[in-house]
């Protein structure tokens, strides 16, 4: 089909509607082929049949141009679409031109850089193998040895303190102790009440078949006060307060705060460290003292439902669990608490980036103090065992 | 007053700016200047000590490193304030004060709402950092600043994010500290107005150059400096 126009006679070879906009691909005498827009270009309307308009453009000519002079408007998007298909008939080897826009269809074009393909200021990403990524990792890990240099200042700040107290911030270890440890109480109680109940349940299906029915207070006294409660206690320390201590001093690190303190000639290991290492150093043993006496409530209930008296479960219990076993479970908690904040600590204290680093600072403080918690465990029930020997 | 000498800035093995020479003289207001991503507050990290020079180093009165020194012999404005979010304005300003000296209670208290007057936040003592406006943290946390009388003052960014009004009244106040305490002043900024009402001597660094481009008084270095970036920093033209 051949339509008169100004410089002679195009012919349309193909064409495509969208909402609003129409594209006809013509070839224009002289051997020039134009992609002739018309109608409002607007990214909504148009991005669903854009895969057409780009099939228009296909097979590219030598000589190319994209006709604008029917556009009635055209937003930023649609130009961002625009110019990404001339740039990719450029690449393909087509000179394309775009002609005919005028007024703020060619303002906006101008301010998206239609004139020409600025060079790229980025670096292009640098392919790294998989060996090369261990090493970094290994590097990343050991190499710079934060981690330890954290231990070391902690324990250098230690001795300072144990000569001059006054320089720890003992003023926030009471808000730090409520927050870590009486917030903490009802949580712990009910968790550990219901871990009680479970491993009574599950004991008494398997010692009901044998008449032991009072075996289960030995069971519940036993592994809660030397493993469950200890345990439980620590997990549910190191979720509130490890997370909480690492998303604060993560914070105070994002927002310059650390630094405002070391201009101030503070430590931000007496002040802040410290007292969160003590504060959960003598919490989470206290916290574990309700924790066993929850646990051993929760079997209760289990062992009146088999006809033990509450007499009977007691007096059970307490020819099982001697004293050494709630002392063993509540001394390495002690520990646990000093893992737990030291880890949440340095994690605090090593943050980078925005609230996107405090969230990272603050997962990993979680995830290590949980790997801590079950390390120190083993080490402590190996130590015992080989105590009681 | 503070002096870097040879001093080559970065992170890790990156270098930011190097072999910088510079010197600021007591009482000077002293304006370091560049664009976004110059190094500028990289460079005055490393003058406060809080980061290890890559090269060169940092004196104090002609001797002292800036690492070895800190409150209460000088003071820093922080870009956001950096008030401790748990404090209130009167326990913040009261820290150093508390660290530093052995004033009673009640004579702190007195200093404290003497320092919050001169920053216009009396009667804001009890106010958390959180329910401020940003001016007045800014503001806020000159007080702390301020809180020993420092000889040296840094300041970063004082009066990014401020509206037009407040930022003249810091400015006039960063003027009046000058006169009225002989308070050496270092500010870094990008902000034309303040750099033009305050600043007595400037250093301007450029990363592409990765050192300083321009020294001198502002206002000369706007009307007669040979170098287009400089030129184009003070008139606001893209080089």
């Amino acid at each position: 089909m051949k339509f008169p126009a100004a410089g002679g006679y195009f012919h349309c070879v193909l064409a495509t509607t969208g909402p609003g906009y129409r594209v006809e691909r013509v070839e224009r005498e002289g051997g020039v082929e134009t992609l002739r827009f018309a109608g409002e270009l607007r990214f909504r309307e148009c991005f669903a049949s854009w895969e057409r308009v780009r099939g228009l453009a296909r097979p590219a000519s030598p000589r190319m141009e994209f006709d604008l002079s029917a556009v009635e408007h055209l937003d930023g998007a649609a130009t961002a679409l625009l110019l990404d298909l001339r740039n990719e008939l450029l690449a393909a080897g087509a000179q394309t031109e775009i002609v005919g826009a005028a007024g703020p269809v060619k303002a906006l074009l101008d301010l998206y850089g239609a004139h020409a393909r600025r060079p790229s200021h980025k670096t292009p990403p640098t392919r790294i193998g998989i060996l090369d990524q261990i090493g970094r990792d290994t590097r990343a890990i050991f190499g710079e040895g934060r981690a330890l240099d954290f231990v070391g200042d902690f324990a250098l700040a230690a001795a300072q303190a144990v000569g001059r107290p006054r320089a720890v911030n003992w003023a926030d270890l009471p808000r730090l102790m409520e927050r870590a440890g009486a917030d903490a109480v009802p949580i712990v109680l009910m968790l550990n009440f219901l871990v009680g109940l479970v491993t009574a349940f599950q004991a008494a299906v398997q010692l009901q078949q044998f008449g032991a029915n009072i075996y289960v207070a030995d069971l519940v006294g036993l592994s809660m006060t030397r493993e469950l409660a200890p345990l439980m206690t620590a997990i549910i320390v190191a979720g509130r307060s490890g997370a909480a201590f690492s998303a604060e001093l993560g914070t105070m690190r994002v927002s310059e705060e650390i630094d405002a303190l070391r201009t101030l000639g503070l430590d931000p290991y007496h002040f802040l460290v410290f007292p969160r290492v003590v504060a959960l150093v003598l919490v989470l043993p206290l916290l574990t003292i309700l924790a066993d006496v929850a646990g051993v409530a929760g079997g209760v209930l289990v062992a009146l439902g088999l006809d033990l008296t509450f007499h009977a479960y007691f007096l059970e219990i307490q020819k099982a669990v001697h004293p050494w076993d709630i002392f063993s479970g509540i001394l390495k908690t002690a520990f646990f608490g000093l893992g737990i904040a030291l880890i949440a600590c340095e994690r605090g204290l090593a943050t980078r980036g925005g609230a996107e680093g405090v969230g990272r600072a603050t997962t990993s403080a979680v995830v290590t103090s949980l790997f801590a918690i079950v390390l120190i465990d083993a080490i402590f029930t190996v130590l015992f065992n080989a105590l009681e020997r | 007053m503070i002096a870097a000498e040879r001093l080559t800035i970065g992170y890790g093995e990156t270098v930011i700016l190097e072999d910088l020479d510079f010197s600021v003289p007591e009482g000077d207001v002293f304006a370091i200047l560049g664009g976004s991503g110059s190094g500028k507050s990289t460079l005055l990290r490393n003058l406060i000590g809080l980061d290890e020079p890559l090269g060169g180093r940092v004196l104090v009165d002609g001797s002292t490193p800036a690492q070895e020194l800190g409150a209460p012999h000088f003071g820093v404005l922080f870009q956001s304030g950096a008030l401790f979010g748990s404090m209130t304005l009167a326990e913040n300003v009261a820290l150093p004060m508390r660290k530093w000296t052995a004033l009673a209670a009640e004579a702190i208290d007195v200093v404290v709402r003497a320092k919050l007057r001169l920053v216009g936040l009396e009667g804001f003592e009890n106010h958390l950092p959180a329910e401020l406006s940003g001016g007045m943290k800014k503001r806020a946390g000159i007080a702390r600043a301020l809180a020993l009388d420092p000889p040296l003052l840094f300041l970063d960014e004082p009066s990014a994010g401020l509206d037009p009004i407040r930022s003249v009244e810091l400015d006039e106040l960063i003027l009046a500290l000058n006169h009225s305490l002989g308070m050496t002043t270092v500010l870094v900024t990008h902000e034309l107005a303040s750099i033009f009402t305050v600043a007595r001597d400037c250093i301007m660094v450029d990363r592409d150059a990765h050192g300083i481009i321009a020294r001198g008084n502002p206002l000369e270095l706007r009307d007669g400096s040979p170098d287009p970036r400089v030129r184009a920093f003070f008139n606001r033209r893209p080089a």
